[in-house]
């Protein structure tokens, strides 16, 4: 089946989402209190990203949805986010190497799409471009200072590397984009300048690239891990327990 | 200028109240028809929390001057930090917030030592990239040993 816009909309909405999630979950539980701070603006701009792409969700879907509706009213099999950005955010450093692995995708992603023929992904791509890139700094920052630390720090780097290593492979979008791609909406895969930039990260922060892996995948399908239910029966509660309030 | 672009871009940023949203560069136009107004404006960030605030504040200023106000958002071109107009980073600096460096096409400029608001030296460091809002970095300075913000370049 080839995917349509709404289908790519709806997996980088997702993506924004749930991973702001993950990491409004740190807040009051960071290392330092400028951590707090930082994780939760990262956080802010994730969420900021996902309100424009569900509107723009709304949109294409034509059924007068509005953002609340993709981010609370959904179930999660409906969501079409890369397994990566929901799985549970561990110590700091799983956190941390999650952050990296994202932070470059979405990075080499917003850059591609500032040439988007799409004028709506492509205007929100220029926005994003610059966010992602001090969301970059900050994780790889953060990876660095962990991997070329202490024993212990080292350790568990390398740990959070090898557990998630297995989920990347989503971060490159999903082989039935073909058509999207061929119409100029996406841009060429990310995949390769991807791992070499993670390489150059990991290199200097004396950690070891993972090897092959199996790969874990099927959330860009709605194929999810159990943890993505779980997050979702906190982050709607309250929308869920009061339908139309506003506040 | 029409009276009405006047009164919009006197418009107070509720995260900067000192600052206008004229002088942050976001008032992209005002035009009238008749008794109704449309305002066109470029929010800063995308997950900026006081956009909502903004559009509320400048919907009470067009009512106030006897217009129906229309607020519309527009991202493209987006906003940039080279768009805070000359008064707009004086006030900044006046406020003890270091204006943004020039972010033309370059690349973010993070760690070149930002010159300290309080005493103009360039002494100084950066302590958190993330400051009490998305939009500002926290340093400190090494002369005058005050901690300071700095609006970041974007």
């Amino acid at each position: 089946m080839t995917a349509d816009l709404l289908t790519h909309v709806l997996r980088q909405a997702d993506r924004a989402f749930v991973l702001s999630h993950r990491l409004a979950e740190w807040l009051t539980h960071a290392p330092e209190l400028e951590e707090d701070m930082a994780l939760a603006n990262i956080s802010l701009d994730l969420l900021g990203q996902a309100r424009h792409l569900y509107t723009y969700a709304g949109e294409l879907e034509g059924l007068g949805h509005d953002e609340d509706h993709f981010a609370y009213w959904r179930d999660a099999d409906d969501f079409r986010n890369p397994l990566l950005v929901e799985q549970p955010n561990g110590d700091f450093a799983v956190s941390m190497a999650r952050q990296v692995f994202h932070d470059h995708a979405a990075l080499l992603y917003w850059e591609s799409m500032t040439s988007s023929t799409d004028e709506t992904l492509a205007a929100l791509a220029a926005r994003a471009v610059n966010e992602t890139r001090f969301h970059l700094r900050h994780s790889t920052g953060w990876l660095i200072r962990l991997g070329d630390g202490t024993e212990e720090s080292h350790r568990r780097a390398q740990a959070g590397v090898d557990q998630l290593w297995p989920f990347t492979g989503e971060l490159f979008g999903a082989d039935d984009e073909t058509q999207l791609r061929a119409d100029g909406i996406v841009g060429a895969s990310i995949a390769e300048a991807w791992r070499a930039a993670v390489a150059a990260t990991l290199q200097e922060a004396t950690l070891t690239l993972p090897g092959a892996a199996e790969p874990q995948a099927g959330g860009l399908h709605g194929r999810h891990t159990p943890h993505l239910a779980t997050m979702l029966a906190t982050s709607q509660a309250l929308a869920r327990a009061n339908p139309g309030a506003t506040w | 200028m029409s009276d009405l672009d006047t009164i919009v871009r006197a418009v107070d940023d509720p995260e900067l109240p000192h600052v206008t949203i004229g002088e942050l560069g976001m008032v992209r136009a005002v035009e009238t028809d008749g008794t109704a107004a449309t305002v066109r404006l470029t929010p800063t960030y995308t997950g900026c929390p006081a956009t909502e605030q903004i559009q509320a504040d400048v919907e009470a200023a067009v009512v106030a001057a006897g217009y129906e106000p229309t607020v519309e958002f527009v991202w493209s071109p987006p906003w940039s930090t080279d768009d805070i107009t000359p008064s707009g980073r004086a006030k900044l600096h006046a406020a003890g917030i270091a204006p943004p460096a020039p972010a033309a096409d370059g690349p973010v400029a993070l760690d070149l030592p930002v010159e300290c608001p309080h005493c103009g030296s360039r002494r100084t460091r950066l302590t958190a990239a993330f400051g009490a809002t998305a939009c500002k970095s926290l340093h400190q300075c090494d002369s005058c040993r005050q901690p300071f913000e700095s609006f970041k370049a974007l």
